[in-house]
């Protein structure tokens, strides 16, 4: 089994979960993000989990199902959900699927 | 008008680790840049391919390792043909595979949009496909004239 070096730097303050998901977010690492986050999540109870996709420079529909899992796991714990910096091509992925229609999308400009 | 020629072909086989997703779709856009694409067709290209490297990996050898084959061609007129096979479980449905949001694998994140970001960020997917037998994914894409200001 390869496990992945995969990078999520996650900081918690003022009950709100950032994690800055860096680097190509394809099956391989989505998976080993989504297992970190989701570890974070249960332990620490946020009362919002902030994706900041800033750092990514390649994402495909395994990006999107991480978002999105994310995002419905956050709905079941009760906790607020959005997503941070999206690149373009990320943004492109994102509204193939209307992810723009039910996901918060903030900028670090108006945060 | 001059003939369309082959002018370069690229072959890869490697086993469907997922580790491999990026190396192969690393692989296929440094070879499709001799034709001296923009930023974007590139990149429109890197996600097509790892989408259809990653079913392979998830869908057509789920619970098992066997191995993926990738054919790039390029072609005189800009066009760029790439099939990624498979020797997997394949496809009984195509035509509700390709719907978006279809999936047989929502336990496992997936949204079932993968056939919709090939068909958007290419010219054309063909899929040919049969239980037991495995699946083949054709994308074409037809590059940008090459100009003075690019
Ligand atoms: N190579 C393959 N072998 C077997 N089945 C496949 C293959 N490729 C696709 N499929 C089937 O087609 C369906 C749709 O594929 P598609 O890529 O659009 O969505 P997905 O892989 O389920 O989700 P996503 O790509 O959004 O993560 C899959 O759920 C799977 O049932
Ligand atoms: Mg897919």
């Amino acid at each position: 089994m390869l496990f992945s070096d995969y990078n999520v730097n996650i900081i918690f303050e003022d009950g709100v979960l950032t994690a800055f998901i860096k680097g190509e977010v394809d099956h391989h690492n989505a998976v080993a993000a989504r297992r970190r986050i989701d570890r974070e999540l249960e332990e620490k109870r946020p009362h919002e989990l902030v994706l900041d996709l800033g750092g990514v420079n390649f994402m495909d529909s395994s990006g999107l199902g991480l978002i999105l899992g994310r995002y419905s796991k956050a709905s079941e714990l009760g906790i607020a959900f959005a997503v941070c910096n999206p690149t373009p091509a990320t943004m492109k992925i994102l509204s193939l699927a209307g992810g723009e229609r039910i996901i918060k999308i903030i900028s670090d400009e108006v945060k | 008008m001059s003939k369309t020629e082959l002018i370069n072909e690229l072959k890869l086989a490697f086993p469907s680790y997922s580790v491999n997703e990026g190396g192969a779709r690393a692989m296929v856009s440094a070879f499709c840049a001799s034709l001296n694409p923009t930023v974007d067709e590139l990149s429109d290209i890197r996600c097509a391919v790892s989408e259809a490297v990653t079913n392979s990996i998830v869908h057509g050898y789920r619970n098992t390792i066997g191995t993926i084959f990738i054919m790039v061609r390029l072609y005189s007129d800009r066009t760029v043909k790439i099939e990624i096979k498979d020797k997997g479980c394949g496809i009984s449905d195509i035509e509700q595979a390709l719907q978006p949001l279809f999936t047989t694998d929502p336990a496992g994140e997936r949204s079932g949009m993968g056939f919709t970001v090939m068909e958007n960020f290419t010219d054309s997917v063909v899929v040919r496909s049969a239980p037991g037998k495995g699946t083949k994914v054709t994308l074409k894409k037809k590059l940008s004239k090459l100009t003075q200001n690019r």
